[in-house]
């Protein structure tokens, strides 16, 4: 099953490759990784997607909890929680396919964010499945270039990932 | 206030921390740190001639005390050649601390002369690392690394320090840091109480229980309540390899060791048990055989300070996180008052046991007789006898180190000191010589073979250079006995690159170093060599014992069956 695993990590050179080390070293495995810096400087949140049963996702969140960096961690998919990830799409744009790319765009709430005489760059948040159906709807009109944030989430309501 | 520059700081902190060896070998980015060593005398530094010796050596040491070792090395090539010393550490969660030296800050990533990512190429091996970024934090970092290495499941920490971290021209105020704070690692020590109740209620009411208990016992200094508790209940207990020495091996309730090379009782005890109360152990492949065949029908109590241990590979019925000796400590005041639900099931248990015992009683070797080679084990049991059982015994690793682990019985913890997880040829001498370093008045005994002791035979030059009088007893079968011992049993003998050809002169080579050295090759001449190894207990003597190459190391677990399943000699099998 996928896990959506979010991590509060102290912001220090090294801290991200132990955590990534941690994942080959001990054949997890990485669908997905998101980082960057939080409200407090001293602090990274780095979301992970990762698939196994129980008991390999209790080897990740039990080994992960033993790295030092490693200041607080939840698997947001054992409850209710919001998952987003944003997407640039370049996708060509050229006669009758120029129109038809608008049109998906605003059925998939994306936008057009640049634009050439021959390019629509687009971009789209969502869960990774709607990004998955996007890129597919694009596909045939012809996509020239991806960029995905990977996933980061947080969970519903007043539950809090915070010291 | 103290000005000191980041060198004298290391220097001096080492003192406040209570230092008193240690093991290193210098070099160029180093150089400033060795000067602020030359400079006083509180720590002491043993130079090794290879510095993975030295890692091995403050293992030995951390292994016998259970204090942190202590390594000093220099960038590059000194702090790879650490790196299977860090490892063997890590594996059996020894704490040690390693102070690399590194190129200057404003040199790393251009591939400096001796310059490699130490801290990177460490990173799987260690419990934390650090780098250093500025002189002023040497002295938290490093109390950081000393906590970090002894507290909770203990580990190797490595400390990288760039050499303008140390230069002398900088002075920045030093304060001995008595405490310090991780928010993010705060170990747990008491384990969960109503999972020990559960635990407790179950050991009352098993009728088959085994105590199965590891290096944890050793390194959390449980020993003595262990020993308590099993006594108490009248339980049969098997250890592990790491944890040979947490219970006496000479009381009744004690099986031996278990596993690969454990004694037939203790394996057949775990398969028929009900209940198997592990603690500090990790359910490893050498002692779990084929997981989806072990202990069919017991239900398993996981005490670990590690809570990544439990349930990693054999699954736990009752899980508790904590320190072994004060969940042990708690489990004996939840007994107070209480009596086994059946203590007729625990004789019949205990009769089944036996059985198991007379069975193989005088059956584990043959010994030599007149005329022929010598068997390995029985100069293993004149070893201990000649050191009443005393000693400290290191050893390599290969057949002799099983065979020490058979017959050298172990009263107390901390005494048998072997590579267990990594399996480290080349670790038992300089391990020695952190033993006898800092217990001058014990016989430390080492264990080694042909293959392994020509690892790290250059330590003898340290040990003329200290004044190290270790024993060293070289099992000598002419080849690498159990990569020959495997081939024998799967490659149908072909012994591809298993036999030791053109071996050195072993009494000509230690003699060069001015050492005694004694042959021996038939049991006359072995109590007589013993008498004369063991007369002086400061000298290093070096016994080269010819013994039958053709022996095997049994019982031997079946590979992928369950823990029953076991060759008893070249014949016979469960």
């Amino acid at each position: 099953m996928r896990h959506i695993i979010s991590i509060l990590l102290e912001n220090e050179p090294g801290a991200l490759s132990r955590v990534v080390g941690l994942f080959s070293q001990r054949n997890f495995n990485i669908e997905t990784l998101n980082v960057a810096p939080t409200e407090d400087p001293s602090l990274s949140r780095l979301t992970v997607t990762t698939v196994g049963d129980d008991r390999v996702i209790e080897q990740i969140t039990k080994h992960l909890n033993k790295l030092i960096d490693v200041v607080k961690l939840v698997d947001l998919t054992e409850g209710n929680h919001i998952e987003r990830e944003l997407m640039l799409v370049k996708v060509k744009a050229l006669g009758a396919s120029r129109d038809e790319v608008k049109r998906t765009a605003d059925i998939f709430r994306a936008q057009i964010v640049d634009v050439t005489p021959s390019v629509y760059t687009v971009q789209i948040t969502g869960d990774a499945g709607k990004l998955d159906a996007f890129v597919q709807a694009m596909a045939p009109i012809g996509i020239l270039e991806v960029a995905r944030t990977g996933v980061s989430g947080i969970a519903r309501g007043d539950k809090l990932l915070s010291l | 206030m103290e000005l000191l520059s980041g060198a004298d700081m290391i220097a001096r902190f080492l003192k406040d921390e209570g230092v008193e060896h240690i093991y290193g070998y210098p070099g160029g980015a180093a150089l400033h740190i060795y000067d602020a060593l030359f400079r006083q005398d509180s720590v002491k530094h043993i130079l090794v001639r290879h510095e993975q010796a030295a890692t091995h050596a403050a293992d030995g040491y951390a292994r016998a005390t259970g204090k942190p070792g202590v390594v000093l090395v220099t960038s590059g090539p000194g702090a790879t050649n650490a790196v299977t010393g860090i490892a063997t550490a890590y594996m059996d969660s020894i704490p040690m601390v390693v102070l690399c030296g590194q190129v200057m800050s404003h040199l790393i990533g251009e591939d400096a002369f001796q310059e490699t990512d130490i801290v990177g190429v460490t990173r799987p091996v260690v419990k934390h690392s650090f780098s250093i970024k500025h002189p002023s934090e040497i002295p938290e970092v490093l109390k950081k690394a000393f906590y970090l290495a002894a507290t909770g499941r203990p580990g190797p920490v490595l400390v990288d320090i760039p050499k303008d971290m140390t230069s002398p021209t900088e002075r920045y105020e030093y304060v001995y840091p008595k405490k310090v704070k991780i928010r993010s690692y705060n170990p747990v020590t008491r384990g969960h109480t109503g999972q020990i109740k559960k635990a407790v209620d179950m050991m009352l009411k098993a009728r088959r229980p085994v105590f199965y208990t590891g290096g944890g016992i050793i390194t959390g200094r449980a020993s003595e309540a262990l020993t308590d508790l099993v006594q108490r209940l009248g339980f049969p207990i098997t250890t592990t390899l790491m944890g040979i020495g947490g219970f006496p091996q000479g009381d009744r309730c004690s099986l031996g060791w278990l596993g690969m090379h454990g004694s037939y009782e203790a394996n057949m005890a775990m398969h028929h048990a009900d209940l198997i109360i592990a603690i500090g152990a990790r359910f490893d492949d050498r002692v779990t055989n084929n997981t989806s065949k072990f202990c069919p029908t017991a239900k398993i109590v996981h005490v670990d300070i590690d809570p990544s241990s439990i349930s990693k590979t054999v699954r736990a019925d009752v899980p508790i996180v904590g320190a072994a000796g004060s969940v042990i400590d708690e489990m004996i005041s939840l007994l107070q008052d209480r009596e086994p639900a059946s203590p007729d099931a625990l004789t019949e248990w205990w009769k089944t046991i036996d059985d198991w015992r007379a069975e193989r009683e005088g059956k584990l070797y043959e010994p030599s007789k007149p005329g022929e080679a010598l068997k390995p084990q029985e100069v293993i049991e004149a070893v201990y006898r000649a050191t009443r059982g005393e000693a400290f015994v290191t050893t390599d690793v290969g057949q002799h180190q099983m065979f020490a682990a058979q017959y050298y019985k172990f009263a107390k913890p901390n005494r048998f000191i072997t590579s267990g997880g990594l399996g480290t040829m080349g670790f038992g001498f300089p391990a020695a010589m952190g033993v006898k370093l800092n217990f001058p008045q014990d016989d430390v005994v080492c264990f080694t073979g042909e293959g392994s002791f020509q690892m790290m035979m250059q330590e003898l030059s340290t040990c003329k250079q200290f004044d190290v009088g270790v024993k060293i007893v070289n099992l000598n079968n002419q080849s690498l006995g159990m990569v020959r011992q495997w081939q024998d049993l799967n490659y149908k003998s072909r012994h591809a690159h298993s036999y030791m050809e053109s071996l050195p002169d072993f009494a000509k080579l230690i003699e060069a170093y001015g050492f005694t050295a004694i042959k021996v090759t038939t049991f006359a001449e072995l109590e007589p060599a013993l008498e004369r190894a063991f007369a002086d207990t400061n000298e290093l003597v070096f016994l080269d014992i010819y013994v039958d190459p053709f022996e095997h190391v049994y019982p031997m677990q079946v590979p992928l069956g369950s823990m029953r399943d076991m060759l008893l000699s070249k014949t016979e099998r469960t």
